[in-house]
């Protein structure tokens, strides 16, 4: 009797494991599947219609023919406006969190906690807030100020996350030398903290730099649709995610550019992403290394 | 270390440019409601729940098949997610051949960093003719949870990664010492060690989910209704803003940010208890 329930129960057992390991390969295969197929589906679309006018005509027609050349200004002049209000405001806080106050106190965790709900904040409120106070409080209007002020609220969080980290992993007897040799808490600062982190803090201004090129909702009603070549930051200007989702909703046959816009998009965010993850593998490395 | 006095200035700055920092998030709650308040005065809160149907222009203000359109798509994407995340996590732990492991985890990685206009892009050119050719119209419920469901799926698979890599090495050898399976130290070591931080990770992936604009606002149809059956087309709350605040005026407009406060509410709860949970906490 006792054999026989021990013989079942190692037959369960026996059964249970290759059911589970089928069950995580048959999901591994959907999920490698549904890569595969979205990739494909970019590459084939894509690549098509990828040419060196593609990036630097201007888009004709309402973007079915042409270009892509005022789109990508327009992008790179929305991630810069982005990037030169998010990054002195986000360094300094990451300084002042990781130097001067502790994390524990009563400030630091306040300002810690409202960071990490403004980084569950939906991309589409940070469109409404940025239509309401930059366009219509501030006057900016539907310009490429406005939608890179936007985008800079959005970037914030995760640049001050990953900057903050990155001047956490300097070592403390660096700070303990330089307190020695009497420099100040600001030369400390200049001359050692900050260049040592600097790979981490570039990770940061580069994932920063993803977050915002990734973002569509945020910018409909900030840096608006007009895909015109801009003249000036006060000019509306059409981020490529923006128009990515003008051509495949709201032009008729304007798929092909669409693809062929988004592989561009990927292609971009797949480097900076690549690039911000090699450098801050690269920083963990020389902490086990000093550490 | 000490204070010195040649720090003070430094010092201000930093405080000030934190003090931005924080108050932006405040700035927007502040700005959301005073936008919001004229409707919100006028009609009340509860009218948004009980009105039936959306016609802002003639004062029905009716948001519940919306809200019930947002709670579907999002948690059939959280349902249909959370095990293949999951088994995605495990896969490359403890299944994947080692030559596959390390790909596999930087194709779940790069699957993170696709915008969600480029999943709104191929939802509708790929995913909604496939659903068509067998249930038109194909822009539904169902469409919006496959996009979804792809979108948050690394979300899950990395949290639950970083909890697992979190639970203690002796776990591991004392399931081995007692001769147990492959599966049942998954199943009953493992994933109960983990469970906060994956749970965690449960409720990013939903804040995540409900928060979404794009992507279902390409795939789902965007018909005002309560959804029935999973091929109904239907929007979300995030894809009425975003399709209405283009010309809305008046009334109308604030109750778009109504619907935005709504949301907002919503996506903190979700992600509030994640962070309490210890699952993506960024600060602290």
């Amino acid at each position: 009797m006792d054999n026989s329930h021990q013989a079942y129960g190692q037959l369960m057992a026996w059964k249970r494991d290759h059911l589970m390991t089928l069950f995580i390969w048959l999901a591994a295969l959907m999920v490698a599947g549904a890569f595969l197929w979205l990739l494909g589906d970019l590459l084939v679309h894509g690549a098509t219609h990828l040419s060196w006018s593609f990036l630097v005509d201007a888009p004709e027609n309402a973007g079915r023919a042409g270009g892509i050349g005022s789109i990508i200004v327009s992008t790179l002049l929305i991630l810069t406006v982005a990037m030169l209000a998010a990054v002195p405001l986000g360094l300094a806080t990451a300084v002042l969190l990781t130097e001067f106050i502790s994390a524990t106190s009563r400030f630091g965790r306040l300002i810690g906690m409202s960071l990490d709900v403004l980084a569950g904040v939906p991309s589409i409120v940070f469109g409404l807030f940025g239509n309401v106070f930059f366009s219509v409080y501030l006057g900016l209007g539907f310009s490429i100020l406005s939608g890179g002020l936007t985008l800079a609220c959005m970037a914030l969080p995760i640049f001050i996350n990953t900057a903050e980290a990155g001047l956490r992993a300097v070592p403390d007897e660096w700070r303990a030398g330089a307190a020695a040799l009497g420099l100040s808490r600001g030369a400390a600062l200049l001359h050692i903290l900050i260049p040592a982190a600097a790979p981490a803090l570039t990770a940061a201004l580069l994932l920063g730099v993803g977050r915002a090129m990734a973002e569509t909702a945020a910018l409909i009603f900030t840096s608006g649709y007009v895909d015109r070549m801009p003249s000036s930051l006060m000019d509306s200007g059409r981020a490529l995610s923006v128009h990515i989702y003008d051509l495949s909703m709201n032009v008729a046959g304007g798929d092909a550019n669409a693809y062929a816009s988004a592989l561009i998009l990927i292609v971009l965010l797949m480097i900076i992403n690549g690039i911000a993850q090699s450098l801050s593998e690269k920083l963990l490395q020389r902490r086990i290394i000093t550490a | 270390m000490s204070r010195s006095r040649t720090d003070q200035p430094l010092i201000s700055v930093l405080a000030i440019s934190a003090v931005i920092a924080a108050a932006i998030l405040l700035l927007i709650l502040l700005f959301l409601l005073r936008e919001s308040w004229p409707v919100l005065n006028k009609v009340g809160i509860l009218r948004f729940f009980t009105d039936d149907g959306w016609y802002p222009l003639e004062a029905r203000f009716g948001l519940a098949p919306m809200l019930w359109a947002t709670l579907a798509v999002g948690i059939g994407a959280v349902l249909v997610a959370t095990p293949l995340g999951l088994a995605a996590t495990l896969f490359t732990r403890f299944y994947a051949p080692r030559w596959l492991a390390l790909p596999f985890q930087r194709m779940v990685a790069l699957l993170a960093g696709i915008p969600s206009v480029v999943f709104g892009l191929w939802g509708l050119t790929v995913l909604v003719p496939f659903i068509a050719a067998f249930e038109p119209p194909g822009a539904s419920l169902l469409a919006g949870i496959l996009i979804l469901t792809i979108m948050i799926l690394p979300t899950i698979a990395l949290t639950a990664d970083a909890a697992l890599a979190a639970v203690p090495e002796h776990y591991l050898r004392g399931s081995a010492a007692l001769g147990f399976s492959r599966a049942t130290t998954i199943l009953g070591v493992l994933l109960p060690a983990a469970k906060a931080g994956i749970t965690g990770g449960i409720l990013l992936a939903a804040a995540r989910a409900l928060g979404e604009t794009m992507a279902v606002l390409m795939v789902a149809g965007n018909v005002v209704q309560t959804p029935t059956s999973l091929f109904d087309p239907i929007r979300t709350l995030t894809a009425n803003i975003a399709l209405e605040m283009a010309y809305a005026t008046g009334d109308h407009r604030a109750s778009l940010f109504v619907s935005g406060l709504m949301l907002m509410g919503l996506v903190l709860v979700l992600a509030m208890s994640a962070s309490r949970l210890g699952g993506g906490r960024l600060h602290g």
